[in-house]
């Protein structure tokens, strides 16, 4: 069995996020880059799904990104990953485009079943997995919390507003992986000396159509402190009254 | 190609859900922007409040029904919807930003061979084209973006966008019996959470972190949440700690939340979190350090012992509703 997992390369989430001169992006400087946070229950259950299929299986993580990226790929590798591959596009790519490149090298590679991240905690769009596995005409179970792979079947439960759903479907398949899910491992030192050894593909890829126009990046509107009215609960009648007469909220 | 809007609905256990209306309302305002036509669809068995949708809008609604139907399925819904929008050349389709939108949306885009936003917080204009906001880093930061392209698929996130009555009206609403549904993903049972609320789609919510010492003490996050008829929230770090269930998180790796209400109880304000929360309307911190940066956003603060706060409130809060 060949199993891919899709691993995107994002700041730190303690990173404080600056606007960058083209008023269209983060500035990266002093930015720390990590493996997306969501992409490692699905690096977690790419090596799980590995052991339990057994024989000659393999697994594949395919990055979009640029040289950059490498440490972060480094890092999948030492957790057990067999292989890597790493997309370099030559513009700006948005996440359709993202998906095209990834389903091109899923399909070449021969994988039956993909990981992904629910999300990708930079652009937060939540889409790429889908988008992927409909380019590829494969199923697909999104933000997945319990999985289960029999033979061809797939069983698993996803989390939606107010509960779960319990879905079947069969390989081919994408799952976007949701917390939850599993308890990722930690590299272990026999890993990361075998990481360094593991062999990092790079590939140039031509981005065609680009839809999604970025006119301007902003910082949130800031929020004023307000105020602080006691220090225990002789303020709690205060801070009723003023949730009630000013804010109008109960 | 002239501009053709399709508001797609969603129902739960037949019964249309809040967001709907948001969506309708936005599809609504376009449509009358733009001079465009603009329809609306459902997907479901039997929708019992299905006459609701008359309150939101004039438009003609499409029911496609089939007990199947009642669930979710990616493989049918995406189908159904996508030859609808390719038979009528829909140019704009609205979905809400929830777990079957974002779903539905992405299959949809592909089917159609759309352009795709999700999570859009504002619609605007520009030289007469549509301009998007949508917040990314879990909302430290904000793109305004466009879609260059003939047909676009978006989803607007939930309590941000007002869902506005107009005077009664008589929209059509067709229903259409549909068969030989594509049921290669399929929802075959629906647990429901033990929770009341979630905290994607409450008004208010009252939240617990580490100051809350244990898992034991949640109770008082409880009986306030109960009190309010809000959700009940949790940070990071107790999730982590096991005190909490992960769809109660709000934060960077959890649930980005903007509620009329957000009470911080015991939160100190990790960047983590306070990007998941600060687009909050009003926000109360209850902590016992003065510096911590919760107060940097909150509207009101006690700076106290939340073990003694937190019954006063909530005594006060029910007698205020009795």
């Amino acid at each position: 069995m060949k199993i891919a997992v899709c691993v995107s390369n994002v700041p730190d989430t303690a990173t404080k996020i600056k606007i960058a001169q083209d008023r269209k992006s983060i500035d990266p400087a002093g930015v720390t880059f990590i493996i997306n946070p969501y992409d490692e229950f699905a690096i977690e259950e790419a090596l799980k799904t590995k052991e339990k299929f057994g024989g000659d299986s393999l697994t594949y993580s395919i990055t979009v990104g640029n040289d950059s990226a490498k440490e972060t790929i480094r890092k999948v590798l030492a957790l057990g990953i067999d292989e890597a591959v790493l997309l370099k596009p030559d513009k700006n790519p948005d996440s359709l485009n993202i998906a095209k490149a990834l389903a091109e090298e899923i399909k070449s590679l021969g994988c039956e079943i993909v990981f992904f991240g629910k999300q990708s905690v930079d652009y937060d769009s939540g889409i790429i997995g889908q988008l992927t596995a409909e380019l590829l005409g494969f199923n697909c179970i999104s933000v997945v919390v319990d999985l289960k792979i029999e033979g061809n079947i797939v069983i698993a439960e996803r989390e939606i507003e107010g509960g779960r759903e319990v879905v079947e479907s069969s390989l081919p398949i994408v799952i976007t992986t949701q917390k939850g899910l599993n308890e990722p491992r930690y590299a272990s030192l026999k890993g990361i000396m075998a990481a360094k050894k593991k062999n990092i593909t790079e590939k140039q890829i031509q981005i065609n159509e680009v839809f999604t126009e970025i006119v301007e990046m902003n910082l949130p509107p800031s929020k004023q402190p307000g105020r602080i009215i006691g220090t225990d609960s002789s303020a709690v009648p205060e801070l009723v009254r003023l949730l009630r007469e000013e804010a109008k909220v109960i | 190609m002239p501009e053709k809007i399709l508001a797609v609905l969603e129902q739960r256990e037949g019964q249309i859900k809040k967001v709907s209306y948001e969506v309708l309302s936005l599809a609504n305002k376009l449509s009358k922007q733009l001079a465009s036509e603009f329809e609306s669809v459902i997907l479901g068995n039997e929708v019992s409040n299905i006459s609701e949708i008359n309150k939101y809008s004039s438009c003609k609604t499409t029911h496609f029904k089939n007990p199947e139907l009642n669930n979710y399925s990616s493989s049918a819904y995406s189908k159904i919807i996508s030859n609808f929008i390719n038979d009528n050349q829909f140019t704009i389709v609205i979905l809400p930003n929830t777990a079957m939108g974002i779903d539905l949306a992405t299959r949809v885009a592909v089917k159609t061979n759309s352009a795709i936003a999700t999570d859009c917080i504002k619609v605007d204009f520009l030289d007469g084209a549509l301009v998007f906001t949508k917040p990314v880093y879990a909302g430290k930061s904000l793109i305004n973006f466009k879609l260059n392209s003939e047909r676009k698929v978006f989803t607007i996130r939930p309590n941000i966008f007002k869902a506005e009555m107009i005077e009664a009206s008589n929209g059509a609403i067709e229903v259409k019996e549909v068969a030989d549904l594509d049921l290669s993903t399929k929802v075959t049972s629906y647990k429901k959470s033990e929770g009341k609320l979630d905290v994607s789609e409450a008004d208010i919510i009252v939240s617990g972190g580490r100051g809350m010492k244990g898992s034991e003490n949640f109770h008082l996050i409880e009986e306030l949440a109960e009190a309010l008829g809000a959700a009940v929230g949790a940070s990071r770090a107790v999730v982590d700690a096991g005190w909490r269930p992960h769809r109660e998180q709000v934060g960077q790796t959890g649930k980005t939340v903007s509620p009329t209400l957000y009470v911080a109880c015991g939160i100190s304000g990790a960047i983590q979190h306070l990007a998941g929360m600060s687009s909050s309307k009003y926000i109360v911190a209850i902590n016992k350090d003065k510096d911590a940066p919760i107060f940097n956003i909150a509207d009101y603060g006690i700076a106290g012992d939340v073990f003694e706060i937190l019954p006063a409130l909530t005594q006060e809060i029910k007698k205020l509703k009795s």
